[in-house]
C-alpha cells in the first residue's frame, strides 16, 4: 500500500487541533519534520504555522509555489473548488452526520428509529420474496432439491383470505 | 529566562551616564532575546558589564523597544552562533533552525541546548542570530527541508488521544496508517 497522500505544498488539510480546530487549510511550506506554514484563506485561518499532529491530511491538492502569497493561494483554492469538493467528500458528509446525530432531541430520535424500523420492515418482506424466488428457479438451492410439483398450495381458511 | 513562555526580541540602547569628565558617552546597542522588556534590560547590563566599566547605578537605558519580525509568512533559515558553560568549561557552538520568526528560532536553541547539552539558559549567550539564505546552511538537518518539491508522508502516525478519547482500554487496536 503506498502512500498517497503527502505533506506537501498545497496539501488541502484538515486542523483537528487548536484554535481553528474544523477548519480546512492548506500547506504552504515545511518549516521542518513536525510543523509545516499553513494557509487556509477560504476558512478564515490566518498564515501560520502549525505541527503536524495537529492536521490530518485530505486527499485534495492544489497548485502553488512554496512562495507564495495568501492572494495566491486563495486563488488557487477557489480555482480548484476545493471548499465544493470537501463539502461532496465522505469525510465532511460522516461529520456532519456525527453532528447532527448529536444533536437530535428525542422526538427526532423517536422518528428515527420508527424510520429505521419501517425500513427494515420493508427490506425483510423484499428479502424473502427473492429468496423464495431464488430458491424456485434454483439459483440457491440448486435445481435438484426442488420438489417435483413446486410449492404445496397454501391450505384456503375461511375469513382470512390468504391466496395461494 | 526564556523558556516557556513567548521569546521577543527587543533593541536596547543604552551608555554610562553623562558627567562632567564625559558629557557625551558612547552608546551601546543590543539585539536581545527575552520573554520581557524588564529582563531584556537586565539582561543588557550584564553584558555590557563584561565590556565596559558601567553598570545599572551608573547608566542609563536610553531605549528598549521590541522588534518584531519583518515577514513572519516566510520559512527562514536562521543561524545562530552562541558561547555556552558546560560543566567542565565554556564552548562556542554553531547552530542552524529554521523557523519563521527569529524568536521563534532562538526558543528552539535554548530547547536544543537544553536537551543535548543539559545546558540552563543563565549558562547560554546568544552571540548573533541571523537569518541566512539556504545556500549557506551547513547541516544536513536543515538543508534536506531545502526542496521544492518535498514532500514526505506521514507513515507511523501515534494521534496523541484528546480528553474527549482519555479511556485506557480500547477494543480495536488504533489505525496508525495515514496513507
Amino acid at each position: 500500500m503506498p502512500f498517497q497522500r503527502f505533506v506537501e505544498t498545497g496539501r488541502v488539510a484538515f486542523v483537528s487541533d487548536g484554535p481553528h480546530k474544523g477548519k480546512l487549510v492548506s500547506i504552504v511550506d515545511v518549516i521542518d519534520q513536525t510543523r509545516v506554514l499553513v494557509d487556509g484563506p477560504a476558512s478564515q485561518v490566518p498564515r501560520g504555522e502549525l505541527r503536524l499532529n495537529q492536521l490530518h491530511l485530505t486527499k485534495f491538492r492544489i497548485k502553488f509555489p512554496f512562495t507564495a502569497s495568501t492572494r495566491i493561494v486563495r486563488k488557487a483554492w477557489n480555482d480548484a473548488k476545493i471548499n465544493e469538493k470537501w463539502e461532496g467528500s465522505a469525510w465532511s458528509k460522516k461529520m456532519a452526520a456525527k453532528e447532527k446525530r448529536a444533536q437530535l432531541t428525542d422526538f427526532d430520535r423517536f422518528k428515527l428509529r420508527r424510520a429505521r424500523s419501517r425500513r427494515n420492515h420493508i427490506r425483510t418482506i423484499v428479502f424473502r420474496n427473492l429468496k423464495k424466488a431464488a430458491s424456485r428457479n434454483g439459483t440457491l438451492y440448486g435445481k435438484k432439491k426442488m420438489a417435483k410439483g413446486g410449492d404445496k398450495p397454501k391450505p384456503k381458511k375461511a375469513g382470512k383470505g390468504k391466496s395461494a | 529566562m526564556p523558556f516557556s513562555t513567548k521569546l521577543h526580541e527587543y533593541q536596547v540602547v543604552g551608555r554610562k551616564r553623562p558627567t562632567d569628565t564625559d558629557p557625551k558617552p558612547k552608546l551601546y546597542r543590543m539585539r536581545l532575546f527575552s520573554p520581557n522588556p524588564v529582563i531584556a534590560k537586565s539582561r543588557f547590563w550584564y553584558f555590557l558589564k563584561k565590556v565596559n566599566k558601567v553598570k545599572k547605578m551608573t547608566g542609563e537605558i536610553v531605549s528598549c523597544i521590541e522588534i518584531f519580525e519583518k515577514k513572519p509568512d516566510r520559512v527562514k533559515n536562521y543561524s545562530i552562533f552562541l558561547r555556552y558553560d558546560s560543566r567542565s568549561g565554556t564552548h562556542n557552538i554553531y547552530k542552524e533552525f529554521r523557523d519563521i520568526t527569529a524568536t521563534g528560532a532562538v526558543a528552539q536553541c535554548y530547547q536544543d541546548l537544553a536537551a543535548r547539552h543539559r545546558c540552563r539558559a543563565r549558562s547560554i549567550h546568544i552571540i548573533r542570530v541571523d537569518e541566512i539564505p539556504a545556500g549557506k546552511c551547513r547541516r544536513p538537518q536543515i538543508t534536506q527541508f531545502h526542496d521544492s518539491k518535498l514532500k514526505f508522508p506521514l507513515p507511523h502516525r501515534v494521534i496523541k488521544r484528546s480528553k474527549e478519547h482519555k479511556s485506557k482500554f480500547i477494543a480495536k487496536r488504533p489505525c496508525t496508517y495515514y496513507k
